[in-house]
This record gives C-alpha cells, sequence and structure tokens, in this order.
C-alpha cells in the first residue's frame, strides 16, 4: 500500500511536469494542427540553458527565468524559420512533420556537440531546496512538491491566458478558423510566434523542474519524454489545456505505478498503451472536441 | 510524331529525360541489371562498400513498404520499426529457436507482419490524419515494450544472438561472398515489381484516391475500410520481410533497440526525401541518407561532429524547397495503357489525345 | 412504381430541418431538376440519397428496392452514381485513372491476378481502359486522357467528375450544378451533352443554377425551398409559379445549410 502511494504521489508530481510539455504540443496542435516533434527539443534546451547559466553563478531562479525567456524566443525561431515558410507555401503536412523532427535532430545534436555541452550527462543543480515531508513511511521529496506547486500555478496562469485574455481569445478563434480569424483582423502570425513561445518557455521550466528533480542532464533527455508529453496531450484531447493536464497526471501516475509493480521497461511505453486505449474508445481524447465532417 | 499532352508540359529537362529513358527503356534496364549483378564481383566491392550498398537496398525496401501505406494511400506511420521488429524476431525466432530454414522463417516473418499490420489498421476507420500518426507512433514503442520485457521468448533487453546465415542448396550467404548484396538485391526487385504491379491495378488506384479523397472514393464504390486495411497489410509485409533479412546481416545479432522510434523516423525521411509515391525515390532516397553519415565524416573530418545537424539541417532544406521529394515528381509520360488497350486504339485510329482525337 | 421514388425524407442538423418531408419522384429515362435557392437542402437531398447522410424520416426506392439506410458503396453498386458541387476529383490521379477508380466496382480481378499481372488481369484491365477512354472522348475530354486532374481548367474538371460517374456504370446519375463555373458557350455543350445521356438510357437527376440548362433539358422540375419541396411541374409551368418566384426573389434568406 506504502509503495503504491509512493508511486502515485511520484506520479502526480512527474505527470504535471509532463503537463507542462503536453501544453506546448497542446497549444500548437490547437492552433496549427501540427504535432511539433522539435519540442522535445526544446525542453531539453531550456534544462541546458538553465544548467549554462547557474555554472555562470546567476543563482537558480535567474538562470530559470533566463533559459524560460531564450527557449519562448528558440521556439519562436523555429517556427519562423522552418515552419513558417512551409505553410504559406501550404506543404503536405507530413513535409512540415518531417521538418520538426530535422529541428529536433539539429537541436539535440547541437547540444552533443563537445565545445558546446558535450553528450555525456551533466549534474543539474537539485530542486530539494527544503526538507523533504514525511507522512508515515512515504518520504515526499521537496523538488517534487516544487515540481507539483509550480506546474498547477503556471497552468493556472496559462488557462487564464487562453480564457480570459485577447490573446487567449486570438488563440481559440485562430483554432476554429484561421482564414476567418484573419479576416476579423486578428494578426495570426504574431499570435502563432507567440504560441510557441508559451509553448517553449512552459517546456524550459518542464526542464528546470524535471532536471532539478533527477539531477541530471542530457541532450537527449527530450526525445523520450517528449514523445510521452505528447502521449499526454492526445489522451487529454489535443488543443485543450486542461485535457494536457489531466492527460499529463494520468500518464504520470499509471508509469509510476506500472515501474513499481512491473519492471522499469514498462514505464516509457505505458503513456502509448493509455494513448492507444483512449484514442479507440474516444478518437478524440478524453476532453477532446469532435470535428464535423462536411461534403 | 508526339501526342499532344494537354497540360503536361511538353518541353523542359524532365520531358526530355523521361522520353529518353521511356525510349532506351530495354537498354537501361540490362545495362543496370547487369551492373547490379556484377557488382560483387568488381574490385570496389570490399566489405564496407557491401555493406553500406546492402544497407542502401533494405532501406529502399523498407522505404517502398511505407511508400504503399504514405505515398499511395496517404496514412502516415511513425512506426514501421515496430514491424521492422517484428520480422526481425520472427524470423530470428524461428531460425535459432525452431531450427527453420530462412527462406520460410522470411516468409513467416512477413506474414506475422501483415497479421500485426491488419490490427494496426482496424484503429484506421475510426482515426486519420494526425491522430492515426500518433497511434503508430504508440504502436512502436509498445513493440518495443513487449521486445524488451516478454523475457522467455525475446530475451528481453540482450537480444537475440548466433542468428545463422541463410543457405541454400549448401550454398552459405555472409557479406564476404556478396550473399547479403544478392539476397537484398533480388527482394528488393521483387518488392519493387509488386509495388509497380499494384500501383497499376484497381488496388493502386483505390488507394491512391482514398489519399486524395477519402470520401469521393467511397461514393464511386471503393470500400474504403478494406483498403485502408489493405494498403497496411501489404505494408506491414513489406517491412516485415526487409526486418527478417536485417536479422541476419547484423552479425548475427539483434535486440531492441535496433528498432527504436528514430529507426522510424529514418524510414520516413528515406520516402519523403526519396519522393512520395515513386519507386525510383525510394532508392535515392535510401541511398542518400544512408550514404550521407558514411560518407560525410570521412570526406569532412572536421565536422564529424556535426553530421547528424547537417542531416537535421539537409531533412528541413528538403522539405522547404522540394517537399515532394527529389525525385518525387509528376511524370510527363503519358499512361501507362496495356498493349492491347494502344493496339485496339490504334486500330481505331482514335488515339488518345492523338490529332484525330474525337472532340466534338 | 416509379423509377427512384423519394417520400418524406427528412434530415435536421441539430435545430436545423435542413430537408422537411421532401418527396419526389424519377421515372427512367427523364431528366428531372431539382432547384431552389442557395441554402435550399437540394445537395443535401443528394447527400441523402447517394448514403452519406442516414434519414431521420422517409424512405427512398430505388428500382423497386429499398436504398436508405444503405452505405455509400452500396448505392452506387446499386446504380447510382453522382458528381459534386465541390469539385471532389482524386486531383493527384491522371483523368484517365480518375475515370478508371469510377469502373472499380466493375472491375473483379484479385489482388494475387494483378500482383501477377495473369491473362484475366490484362483483359480485364484493357476493357476497362478502353470503356474510359471511349468515356472520356464521347464527353469530349478525348484529348485529357493523360493529363493529372488538377492541371484541368474547372470546366473539363466538372466533365471528369461526370465521366467518372458514368464509369461505374450507374443508371442514374445525380449531377450537382455540372455548368458551374462554365462559359455559355461549354454550358451549351454541357447541355448537349446531357441530352445524349438521355438518348444512351441513363436518367438524370440535376441540381443546377443555370436557368438556361434546366429549363432546355428538363422533363420536369421540382423546387426546393427552406427545406421543403414548394413546387413541382414541367418548366413552363414553373416559370411561372408565383411560389417559385417569390422563393427567388423575395422573402428572407437564411443561413447557407448547403455545402
Amino acid at each position: 500500500m506504502q509503495t503504491f502511494l509512493g508511486a502515485v504521489i511520484n506520479g502526480l508530481a512527474l505527470g504535471m511536469a509532463y503537463a507542462l510539455i503536453a501544453v506546448g504540443y497542446s497549444m500548437v496542435f490547437g492552433v496549427l494542427r501540427l504535432i511539433n516533434f522539435s519540442h522535445g527539443a526544446v525542453y531539453a534546451f531550456g534544462a541546458y540553458m538553465v544548467f549554462f547559466f547557474v555554472s555562470l553563478k546567476l543563482g537558480l531562479l535567474a538562470s530559470i527565468l533566463l533559459s524560460v525567456v531564450i527557449s519562448g524566443l528558440l521556439a519562436m525561431l523555429v517556427d519562423k524559420v522552418a515552419l513558417e515558410p512551409l505553410r504559406k507555401k501550404k506543404s503536405i503536412p507530413i513535409a512540415t512533420l518531417i521538418t520538426t523532427i530535422g529541428v529536433s535532430f539539429i537541436i539535440q545534436n547541437v547540444l552533443s556537440i563537445e565545445y558546446v555541452f558535450g553528450s555525456e550527462r551533466r549534474a543539474f543543480p537539485s530542486t530539494n531546496l527544503f526538507a523533504n515531508l514525511s507522512i508515515g513511511n512515504i518520504t515526499i521529496q521537496s523538488s517534487q512538491i516544487i515540481m507539483l506547486i509550480v506546474a498547477v500555478l503556471l497552468l493556472g496562469v496559462l488557462t487564464f491566458l487562453v480564457q480570459g485574455t485577447k490573446v487567449g481569445l486570438a488563440m481559440r478563434a485562430i483554432e476554429q478558423n484561421r482564414k476567418a480569424a484573419h479576416l476579423a483582423g486578428i494578426n495570426v502570425d504574431l499570435v502563432i510566434s507567440f504560441t510557441f513561445f508559451i509553448g517553449g518557455a512552459c517546456a524550459a521550466i518542464a526542464g528546470a523542474l524535471i532536471g532539478g528533480y533527477y539531477g541530471v542532464i542530457n541532450p537527449g533527455m527530450g526525445s523520450t519524454i517528449g514523445l510521452k508529453a505528447f502521449a499526454a496531450a492526445v489522451v487529454g484531447g489535443i488543443g485543450v489545456l486542461h485535457g494536457a493536464v489531466v492527460g499529463g497526471l494520468v500518464v504520470g501516475v499509471v508509469e509510476c505505478v506500472a515501474a513499481q509493480y512491473l519492471g522499469s521497461n514498462v514505464r516509457d511505453p505505458m503513456a502509448f498503451v493509455i494513448l492507444i486505449l483512449i484514442l479507440i474508445l474516444k478518437p478524440n481524447g478524453l476532453f477532446g472536441k469532435k470535428g464535423i465532417t462536411k461534403v | 510524331m508526339k501526342k499532344k499532352l494537354g497540360t503536361i508540359r511538353e518541353n523542359g529537362f524532365l520531358y526530355v529525360f523521361e522520353h529518353f529513358i521511356d525510349a532506351h527503356r530495354a537498354a537501361l534496364i540490362a545495362l543496370l541489371a547487369l551492373l547490379a549483378i556484377a557488382f560483387p564481383y568488381t574490385p570496389v566491392a570490399d566489405r564496407s562498400t557491401q555493406r553500406i550498398v546492402t544497407m542502401i537496398l533494405l532501406y529502399a525496401m523498407l522505404g517502398m513498404g511505407l511508400n504503399v501505406l504514405t505515398g499511395y494511400a496517404g496514412m502516415v506511420s511513425l512506426g514501421h520499426a515496430g514491424f521492422y521488429g517484428i520480422g526481425a524476431y520472427c524470423c530470428a525466432l524461428l531460425t535459432t529457436r525452431l531450427n527453420f530454414s530462412f527462406w520460410p522463417a522470411l516468409l513467416l516473418a512477413g506474414c506475422l507482419a501483415a497479421l500485426v499490420g491488419f490490427l494496426l489498421g482496424l484503429p484506421s476507420l475510426r482515426l486519420s490524419g494526425t491522430y492515426l500518426s500518433i497511434v503508430t507512433l504508440g504502436f512502436c514503442e509498445i513493440v518495443q515494450m513487449v521486445l524488451k520485457q516478454w523475457d522467455s521468448v525475446t530475451n528481453g533487453n540482450y537480444g537475440i544472438r548466433n542468428i545463422p546465415k541463410p543457405e541454400l542448396f549448401g550454398h552459405q550467404f555472409n557479406l564476404q561472398n556478396g550473399g547479403f548484396y544478392q539476397i537484398i538485391l533480388a527482394l528488393s526487385v521483387l518488392t519493387a515489381l509488386g509495388c509497380l504491379a499494384i500501383k497499376r491495378s484497381k488496388y493502386g488506384r483505390a488507394f491512391q484516391a482514398i489519399r486524395d479523397d477519402e470520401l469521393a472514393a467511397g461514393m464511386m464504390g471503393v470500400r474504403t475500410a478494406r483498403y485502408k486495411i489493405l494498403a497496411f497489410v501489404i505494408s506491414a509485409f513489406i517491412t516485415g520481410v526487409a526486418g527478417g533479412f536485417y536479422s541476419v546481416i547484423n552479425n548475427g545479432y539483434i535486440e531492441p533497440n535496433n528498432f527504436v522510434f528514430n529507426v522510424s523516423v529514418l524510414i520516413i525521411s528515406v520516402v519523403v526525401v526519396g519522393g512520395l509515391g515513386t519507386i525510383r525515390g525510394m532508392f535515392f532516397g535510401a541511398a542518400l541518407l544512408q550514404l550521407f553519415p558514411q560518407v560525410f565524416p570521412q570526406v569532412f573530418r572536421f565536422l564529424n561532429e556535426w553530421r547528424f545537424v547537417i542531416y537535421g539541417v539537409l531533412l528541413v532544406a528538403a522539405m522547404r524547397f522540394r517537399p515532394q521529394g527529389a525525385l518525387g515528381w509528376q511524370s510527363t509520360l503519358p499512361y501507362p495503357l496495356s498493349r492491347r488497350t494502344r493496339e485496339e486504339l490504334a486500330h481505331r485510329s482514335v488515339l488518345p489525345g492523338g490529332e484525330k482525337g474525337a472532340t466534338p | 412504381m416509379s423509377f427512384l421514388n423519394v417520400e418524406g425524407i427528412t434530415l435536421r442538423f441539430g435545430g436545423l430541418t435542413a430537408v422537411d418531408g421532401v418527396n419526389f419522384h424519377v421515372e427512367q429515362g427523364e431528366i428531372v431538376s431539382l432547384i431552389g435557392p442557395n441554402g435550399a437542402g437540394k445537395t443535401t437531398v443528394f447527400n441523402m440519397l447517394t448514403g452519406v447522410y442516414r434519414l431521420d424520416a422517409g424512405q427512398i426506392e430505388f428500382m423497386g428496392r429499398r436504398i436508405d439506410g444503405r452505405t455509400p458503396q452500396e448505392i452506387v453498386t446499386l446504380g447510382i452514381a453522382r458528381t459534386f458541387q465541390n469539385l471532389r476529383l482524386f486531383p493527384k490521379m491522371r483523368v484517365i485513372e480518375n475515370v478508371l477508380v469510377g469502373a472499380h466496382i466493375h472491375t473483379n480481378y484479385s489482388f494475387f491476378q494483378s500482383l501477377f499481372r495473369t491473362p484475366a488481369f490484362r483483359r480485364e484491365e484493357s476493357e476497362k481502359e478502353l470503356r474510359a477512354v471511349e468515356i472520356l472522348e464521347s464527353i469530349g475530354l478525348g484529348h485529357r486522357v493523360n493529363d493529372y486532374a488538377e492541371g484541368l481548367p474547372y470546366g473539363e474538371q466538372r466533365k471528369v467528375e461526370i465521366a467518372r460517374a458514368m464509369a461505374t456504370d450507374a443508371k442514374l446519375l445525380l449531377l450537382d450544378e455540372p455548368a458551374a463555373g462554365m462559359n455559355p458557350a461549354e454550358s451549351e455543350e454541357l447541355l448537349r451533352f446531357i441530352l445524349r445521356l438521355k438518348e444512351a438510357g441513363y436518367t438524370v437527376l440535376l441540381i443546377e443554377h443555370d436557368m438556361r440548362v434546366v429549363m432546355n433539358i428538363s422533363d420536369r422540375i421540382y423546387v426546393l425551398d427552406h427545406g421543403k419541396r414548394i413546387a413541382e411541374g414541367r418548366p413552363e409551368e414553373i416559370v411561372n409559379d408565383a411560389r417559385v418566384i417569390r422563393a427567388y426573389l423575395g422573402g428572407e434568406r437564411e443561413a447557407n445549410a448547403e455545402d
């Protein structure tokens, strides 16, 4: 029972961090109907930026803030340089898909270059900033508590951003009908850039939180976690913010519990088992909206 | 006299090039066949060249497999490494555990992959576009899990060792004697012929109709559900056979990590960079993407560390400037009517598109 | 009993009743037109006839058989084929391939026959090719056989759609605004072609806005407005019908429930 509870708590904390990455996928998918495979690499990049600024003795908080801005800008740049031209040319979706994969190759491998950061693991400043919490036999690390709190706060802010602000309204309008939104005077390119920025910023925070929890980072850290976060976004219903949160939590908890009882090999694929089950039962995810086909 | 081709441009390099090839088709095929058969006996064919060429043909075959699904039927799979792995493990297990000979094991590897392809095709009835790609991605991860977890059969993370080399009538096929090359040459040529036959039949047309407009295809009587699943089955079969072949050429050893997501990405890159929907493009794309990491570090030693960065840049640039793929042009040749049809039309002296075409 | 008999068909989209208890019939060899203002529900009727939408009420009989509730594939096999208002060709395929897809349901060779290109396969494939070329020539597209559908001008793409529908060996053709986007000379030619279809034994149900086409070729006309049938009759009766004139010229217009 205790190990079970421990696994659940682990899963909740990790799940919230997944949710932070998942919102990046979800928002971009909502606006552009595109799986942005470069997002996982931006997450790794964010973690490395924190690592870099901390090594310059800038302090953890300042480093994270800087990294958030830079990662947001990177995500925006990716869109501007690689994706926007394809959009303007009305390329086939698969071309855009390959492009995002190419971009993730670029980011991840630049990080691995020896005189950049190198391909080896690096020690990351721990986010265990205060004493661990113990309830009975269960120990909750402070990094987990921080992960949970920061993620909840941030997702709250994001929800407000999407539901309660003008930019959010514009995002939702573009999601419904990009052409009509453009005709209504919305600066579509700007809103798309903003969406990428937010996604990149959230990924950087997730990078700092997860890096701080495990204490190590490596350039490839984004590939598996990126796919899992993406699965989480789809499970919840891609394009829907609270869907990403629920999806992240479901994936986090299930994989931690499964790893506890079935062995560590099943940890990573668990997200996809849930994904396939959900998609077959509810093709649009738990909270996804159904589209109407027209003839 | 050349026929009028309507909206097809009758000038330009492509037109001249394609018509040149068409005019000398038999001679060119004979030349290519000669080169292909002679290759292992030429002085250039040392171990490393043989290995590279074998990998190119293997990836061309994988490309053709995915091409049936993505190029013809328009469904994007991010999980073909899964079928590849299933084929490889099936073949390896049959030969090592049950003492099967390589050849039936290879066929069964394709069949098992096809069966799984059938199952994976089922969600395609409810999901389309990106969502379907996501399921295929998940499928690949789950195959990974099963391969790692099912210790008693797959030997888990340790993989399978000592996979015997193929033999036929006492002759062993291996890298040194050009045997691997000969097998994959035969397999890839057969696959190419099969794909062409499919493309020029009602099956290929149904796939392409579904790709271009699924609803309209349904309204023309195409049972879209069946054909989508069929595309999965054919695609998985080809990929499974390729996997079976891979299991014997990798120093007799395979492990789950040979079939990760990145392999799916490589396969799909071959298809898209080469030219979606074409056969020529699969060979070209495979050659490009296999040669790049081999040749590049030798030429640009100092850039060795950058090779995957440059690989990424190449993918991005290819999609930006040539999204149809390097060889993905639309043919300017006339539609290949069957000979019987051409004779009949000539008999009626009503050439399609000819000067005497009956335009009211 | 009529060739096509439609009784009380109704379809609702949420609160909107797009088609409301519409009755009509088509006799073999007739050319019947469905006309009405935008949003009247004409295309929706086509979608109901061809199995895209399930009826909320009513029934459809074709050649003595109930066809409502059947799949589009079954309906086209029974002999009803259609064209689309917003052109739904297979753009990356050649014109002849588009027509050959139309012949799909009557192409009987098996997968393995096509894989090994057996004599039976070759014979049948050649038959279908010849038939496709014949159809294309009959509609004036003999010079377009080899082209890609997306490369054709708009008017010719419409013709390819008709050719594709003919290749299904349908007995009843549903043509959804075939003259849209054609110049007067082209629509004149189309008009003659539709009359030839009738001579060749086809029955045609037509949606058309070009009144010159409608009035010149229709045996009978049904007028729809707001999902209801408001008039029926021969062309000369329809032009003088007060309700029709009101529907077209007066009265409020509603949101476009079609396309």
